[in-house]
Order: C-alpha cells, then sequence, then structure tokens
C-alpha cells in the first residue's frame, strides 16, 4: 500500500510553504494513509467482504482504497462530513451505481463471496438480496399495498392472492405501519406522512425478504418523532437483517449500531465498537469529528 | 408626412426625450449627493419621459388614421352638386372609388363628369391637408408631453412605480389583443353559422349522410339540390385522425422511451434533433411526398394483393400524417416521462426490478395522464391538418370506414367550399362556417381536457 499525500487540517487546507506554527493542543495537521484504517474493519463471519475498493467519477476518485468487512446480522452505521463518499460506498453493495453513466468501480467487493460486480452476475437477484432505503421517502404513486407488494410481484414470489396478502400484512407488520394502514390498504401512498412513508419504503424492501437492507440517511427528512420510530424499527429488524445505515447524526449511530465507520474524503479512517468509537476514537479526524469541531 | 414615417418620427422623439430626462434626473441627484438620493433610478425618470412623450402622440397618430379616411370621404360626397349625391351606400362607393382613381391618375379626368374631376381635386387636396395637420398635431403633442415629462422630473417623485404601471397595462393590452382577436373570430363564425342555419335545417346537418354543397347559381341554371349532411365529412375526419395516431402514438410513445430510459447521451443528442426535425418539414411537403409515393404505393400493393383500393386513399393520408405528428408525441412524452423524479427510478430499480419492469409499472403509469395530454392535443392537430388530406385522400364525400377508399374532411371541404370566386350569402359558403365552428367545438373541447389532464398531473408531485 502507497503511503500517502493527502494532508488534512483539523479545518482548513494549508499550503505547506505558509505553514503557521501549530496551536497547542490541537492537531493541525493530520496525515491520513491511504488504505490504512484504524480500529476493527475486518469480521470473521463476514456478509460483505470489500476489498481496496475504490470509486471514480469520470476523473474524480470518490473512494480511496477502502477495504471493509460486514458482519452477518450486524447494524452498521456510516458517518462523516457531507461529501466523504459514504453514500457512493453503500450504493455499490447493490450496484445503484450503475445507472451514473461516469461512475465505475474497482476493486473486490462480494457478497456471500461471490463479486458482486461480475458482469455475469443478475444484478435483479443482488437487489432482491440487497434491499435499499432511500434519504427521501419515495413510495410509488399506487396504494399501499401496490406498494409492499411490488416487489413480490416482480419476483414472482407469490402464487395466489392469498400469499400475496400475507406478504404484505406481515411486511407492514415487520414496519410498524400495519395498526395505521391495514384499514386504508387502497388509499395512495402519497397521502400518507412523511414518517409513514419511509416505513412504508422500508417494508416495501423487506417484503422480497432481503438479507441485507441499506439505509441511505433513512431519517434525515423526518422529524423527531418519525425517527424515533423508524430506529426501533431499524433495532428490531437487525435481529433478522444485516443493516448498513448512512448516518449524519451521531447520536442515531450511537443509537442503533453495532459498529460505526468513519469516512474523511473518500477514505475510511476507523471502523469500530460503536460505544468504542464514540468514548475513545482511535483517530484524530474521528476525535474531531465526534467532538463536533468539524463536519 | 406619411402614418409609418410619423411613427418613426414619433419614436425618435421618444428616444430623445429618455435621454434628455436621463440626463435631467442625474443633474438634480448630484448637488443631493447622487442617485441614491432620487427616489427611482435614472432610467426610470428617462423612461417615464419617453413614455409622457410617446404614448399621447401615437392616440392622437392612431385615432387620427383611423377616421381621417372616413372624414374626408363624407366631405367629399358632402360638396358634390345636389343633384350627384347618391342614394345608397353601393352607388356612394362606386362613386368614391371613380373619384379616388381620379385622384390617382388612374382615371383619366376626360372620361369622367366634370363635378367628379372636381371631386377629386378637392379630395387631393383634402388629404394634402390631412397629413399636414396629422403631422402637426402629432409632433406638437410629442414635444409638448415629452417637455411636460422632462419638466416634472423632482427627485421625490417615484418615477419607477408610474413606468412599472404603465408596462403592466401596455403587456395587458397586448394580451388582451389575442383574446379579441379570438373572439372576434368565434363571433364571426357564430353569426355566419346561425346565417347557414336559417338556409339549411338543423337536423340535416347534424344527421344527414350525404354531402354535396353544390347547388344552383341562379334560378334558372340545372343544378343539384345540394346536400349538406356533416356526418360523411366527420366519420372522414376521424377516420384519418385515427389512422395517424395508430402511427403516431406508439413509434412517437417508443421512442420517446427509448430516448429517455436507454439511448446513452451520444445517441439522444443525435436522435432527438432528428426526430423534431420532422417537426419542421412544412405540411405541403408531406402532403405531395403522401399523394406521390405513399398513395401510389399502397394502391399498388392493394392491387397486388387482390384488394381493390383508389388511388388516393385515408390510408395514405393518414399514414403519413400519423409521421408529422411523430415529433410532437415523441417531444411531448418526453417531457413527461423526464419529469417522473429519479427517486421512483431508483425505488423500483433498488427492489430488484428490471428497466423495462420500471418503465412498465412505475414511470408509465406515473406519467401517463400527462401522456394522455399530449396525445390529445397530437389529436386536435390531426383534426385540423388539411394540406396532406387535400393532397392525398381527395375530395369525395364517402361515407366509408374502409381505409383504402377516398375520404374527405371537414378541413378539405372548408378549402374547397371557400377557394376561387364564392358568393357570400349562398348556402355552399355558409356552410364553410358551420363546419369551421363544429371544428373549432371539437378541437377545443380536445384542448381543454388535455389542459385538465395535464394540469391534474402538475400537482402530483409536487
Amino acid at each position: 500500500m502507497n503511503t500517502l499525500n493527502t494532508t488534512v487540517t483539523g479545518e482548513v487546507q494549508m499550503p505547506e510553504e505558509n505553514a503557521v506554527p501549530v496551536q497547542e493542543g490541537r492537531p493541525a495537521e493530520t496525515v491520513i494513509e491511504e488504505g490504512k484504517t484504524v480500529g476493527r474493519p475486518f469480521a470473521d463471519d463476514a456478509k460483505f467482504k470489500l476489498r481496496n475498493v475504490e470509486v471514480f467519477y469520470g476523473q474524480e476518485r470518490a473512494i480511496k482504497n477502502i477495504s471493509l468487512d460486514v458482519a452477518r446480522n450486524e447494524v452498521i452505521a456510516f458517518i462523516g462530513p457531507s461529501g466523504c463518499g459514504k453514500s457512493t460506498f453503500l450504493r455499490c453493495l447493490n450496484r445503484m451505481n450503475d445507472s451514473i453513466d461516469i461512475c465505475r468501480v474497482k476493486g473486490s467487493l462480494r457478497l456471500d463471496d461471490q463479486d458482486i460486480y461480475d458482469p455475469k452476475r443478475d444484478v435483479v437477484e443482488l437487489r432482491a438480496r440487497v434491499g435499499m432505503v432511500f434519504q427521501k421517502p419515495n413510495p410509488f404513486p399506487k396504494s399501499i399495498y401496490d406498494n409492499v407488494a411490488y416487489g413480490p410481484r416482480i419476483h414472482g414470489l407469490a402464487n395466489r392472492k392469498a400469499d400475496l396478502d400475507e406478504i404484505v400484512e406481515n411486511s407492514l407488520r415487520k414496519a410498524g405501519l400495519w395498526n395505521e394502514a391495514k384499514d386504508r390498504l387502497d388509499a395512495t401512498a402519497t397521502g400518507m406522512s412523511g414518517g409513514q412513508q419511509q416505513r412504508l419504503c422500508i417494508a416495501r424492501a423487506i417484503a422480497v425478504s432481503p438479507e441485507v437492507v441499506l439505509m441511505d440517511e433513512p431519517c434525515s427528512a423526518l422529524d423527531p418523532i418519525a425517527t424515533a420510530k423508524v430506529e426501533e424499527l431499524i433495532a428490531e429488524l437487525s435481529e433478522s437483517y444485516t443493516i448498513v445505515i448512512v448516518t449524519h447524526s451521531m447520536q442515531q449511530a450511537a443509537r442503533v449500531s453495532h459498529r460505526t465507520a468513519y469516512f474523511h474524503l473518500g477514505h475510511l479512517v476507523e471502523v469500530n465498537e460503536t460505544n468504542k468509537v464514540f468514548t475513545s476514537p482511535e483517530h484524530e479526524l474521528t476525535e474531531s469529528y465526534i467532538t463536533g469541531r468539524f463536519g | 408626412m406619411q402614418a409609418a414615417n410619423l411613427l418613426l418620427l414619433t419614436l425618435v422623439l421618444a428616444m430623445a426625450a429618455y435621454g434628455l430626462g436621463y440626463a435631467r434626473s442625474r443633474s438634480l441627484a448630484m448637488p443631493l449627493g447622487g442617485i441614491r438620493h432620487l427616489k427611482s433610478l435614472p432610467f426610470y425618470y428617462g423612461a417615464r419621459a419617453a413614455l409622457w412623450c410617446a404614448l399621447p402622440a401615437l392616440v392622437v397618430l392612431a385615432l387620427w388614421a383611423a377616421f381621417q379616411g372616413k372624414v374626408i370621404q363624407l366631405l367629399v360626397i358632402g360638396s358634390l352638386p345636389p343633384e350627384m349625391i347618391p342614394a345608397d351606400e353601393g352607388r356612394a362607393s362606386l362613386l368614391l372609388s371613380k373619384i379616388s382613381n381620379v385622384a390617382s391618375g388612374a382615371l383619366p379626368p376626360d372620361f369622367v363628369e366634370a363635378p367628379i374631376v372636381e371631386a377629386a381635386e378637392r379630395l387631393q387636396a383634402l388629404r394634402a391637408r390631412s397629413r399636414m395637420l396629422m403631422t402637426g398635431l402629432v409632433v406638437s403633442v410629442a414635444v409638448l408631453a415629452g417637455f411636460l415629462g422632462w419638466l416634472r422630473i423632482r427627485p421625490r417623485i417615484n418615477a419607477r412605480e408610474q413606468v412599472e404601471s404603465i408596462l403592466k397595462w401596455l403587456f395587458f393590452a397586448c394580451a388582451s389583443l389575442a383574446i379579441l382577436t379570438t373572439l372576434g373570430i368565434i363571433f364571426s363564425v357564430a353569426f355566419e353559422t346561425f346565417r347557414f342555419f336559417e338556409k339549411v335545417p338543423f337536423v340535416e346537418f347534424f344527421f344527414g349522410t350525404s354531402w354535396s354543397p353544390q347547388t344552383a347559381l341562379r334560378a334558372d341554371q340545372v343544378a343539384a339540390e345540394g346536400a349538406f349532411g356533416m356526418i360523411p365529412l366527420f366519420t372522414g375526419t376521424l377516420l384519418i385522425s385515427a389512422i395517424a395516431m395508430l402511427v403516431a402514438v406508439p413509434v412517437g410513445l417508443l421512442s420517446a422511451i427509448y430516448l429517455s430510459e436507454y439511448a446513452n447521451r451520444q445517441v439522444r443528442s443525435v436522435v432527438k434533433p432528428l426526430l423534431e426535425m420532422l417537426a419542421g418539414i412544412p405540411t405541403v411537403v408531406y402532403g405531395f411526398f403522401a399523394a406521390l409515393t405513399v398513395a401510389p404505393f399502397i394502391s399498388n400493393l392493394a392491387a397486388s394483393l387482390g384488394i381493390e383500393a383508389s388511388s388516393q386513399s385515408a390510408l395514405a393520408a393518414g399514414g403519413v400524417m400519423g409521421i408529422m405528428i411523430i415529433p410532437l408525441v415523441s417531444s411531448l412524452s418526453d417531457d413527461v416521462i423526464n419529469a417522473v423524479p429519479q427517486a421512483m427510478r431508483d425505488g423500483s430499480l433498488a427492489l430488484g426490478a428490471t428497466q423495462s419492469e420500471t418503465m412498465k409499472k412505475v414511470i408509465f403509469p406515473a406519467a401517463l395522464p400527462g401522456i394522455m395530454g399530449g396525445i390529445l392535443l397530437a389529436v386536435s392537430r390531426a383534426i385540423g391538418e388539411t394540406m396532406i388530406v387535400v393532397m392525398a385522400a381527395g375530395l369525395a364525400a364517402n361515407l366509408t370506414a374502409n381505409p383504402l377508399e377516398t375520404v374527405t374532411t371537414v378541413t378539405v371541404q372548408i378549402v374547397t367550399l371557400l377557394t376561387g370566386d364564392q358568393e357570400f350569402d349562398s348556402a355552399k359558403t355558409l356552410a364553410a362556417f358551420a363546419l369551421g365552428a363544429m371544428l373549432f367545438l371539437a378541437t377545443l373541447l380536445l384542448n381543454v381536457i388535455a389542459l385538465k389532464i395535464v394540469r391534474k398531473y402538475r400537482e402530483q408531485y409536487d
């Protein structure tokens, strides 16, 4: 692994020649070593094995040599300042980056030891196994029932109407939406509140029985009460699914995740048990970020 | 001076007023400590002076130009010896045209009576005087009002508000011009339609199945009675429009789907302008393409299959019209499909749907109202299209559903009824207005429905 050239200061990047004397008690310059992540990036029982991942948008390198394992049935949170590449990295896991023309992904990304980016790989099957929930609730302008039944229908998961009804009910129950929605399954989904819509999107994602659920800032468009409900839901879902969640809220990361990964300018700086990251971070940049010195 | 030159002169004066007003407001502002002590920017003082200068002068000019002809005519006629004063309007206009022909030199004075030559001289003198008066009046109004406007520039006056409100009225006038024109057309069509229904009974027009508008011009002429049943025309219109839509909707829609969802950027940047170029081809070119290439091809093809087909057919006209409408359908649908938020696509793709499943189950249903609106606009375009049908579908008003036969449409019949020398009070000519009114109602209805649907669609994603 090559040593590195990226120089990062706490707040501003300064040209070397007019460097000012370092202020006491504050790390003025922190060198990130490319490809080196402090803490525990690897796991024994890995669902995702990601090695030396690089993502390019045209000429620009958005993800710089990241290696990480996501363990089976864990909740891992990606945190970091805006533009650090955490969403980009998340979208590699179910190949949602494919629809962006200029995006290229390098490195080895394996789900249950199968290559995700194998050209022969069936993306449909991959996405059925790796579901996704987006930042803004995006229910289809259809009925609540049809939204949840969408995935099972296209994957042929139900032979009879009764089976489909059961899948819809189970998914809505798991998403904690059944009691609110059971009397208006035929009502259009866009008429629900933002929080309900987001839980519907979660129900829609788990209706195809994925193994992994990716969540890209799932609560950033929600009020605190709806956020609390979604967080509760994540905790329940973690019993049966592997969950990768990108979040801007450190409290949220602390509340819902087992491990936390800190991204910085396309590097994966630190990965550790969540309480360790928030109580005794090993890397200075992580510490600066969680104590609110920047971000 | 001629009215057109006078118009130019007024504009020049207005520009001068603008410059002077601008300069005066600045020079007034300087002792106060700069233009920030003015209530409005110098531009607005200048513009106000220019408007003061131009508007009254233009009103005077317009009024003068509108009424001078009538007034001069009255004066000329009034000056004729009593025995020559015409008895009715027809004779008066004959006499007047004689007088003005003499005045312009088109008719030698030797050919007419002395009082007319005198009247012609008087006409010329009056016209010259009128021009002079008009020039003097307009210029003095412009200068006077402009001077007043210039004089009334004070730092405390809010010129901006006045300019803005005058501009608002100007915009309103422009907008109402379009509306007034439409209203005028509607009223004239409605009026003539009523006259038509005085001659031809309602029931015959709406429910008659035969159309042959040739009637006798004079009482002693041997001619058919004339039949004014609009049914064959409307079925012809519907047949051709239906064929056109059968071509345009699938091709346009599928190409829009391809362009918006599947094509990469390079393909899109080449194909889209090419497709839209179809819209730039004049309809008359489509018309002779249909008449000289497509129609014979269809009739030969049908003959080789042992089917009887006429050399001009609804199929040829409708098919070519469909090709003409493709870009309309495709670019409207393309816009609507692109307006469906990316989040919808992502949501569907993330559930493991393929691109075509996403298109079929999420994007198309979401875009459907907008696409319907676009298709209805295309239908009203097809109904109103004339040139292709005139050239390729023929003129015979057959009541048929066979696309290989000659049919005719409402628009084509309007063209044939009104071209050439016509008398404007026969049922034949008035029938054109009745047909026009029906066509107008039909396309209006379609447009209203289309707009309603499009508007409903707009509300969905806000």
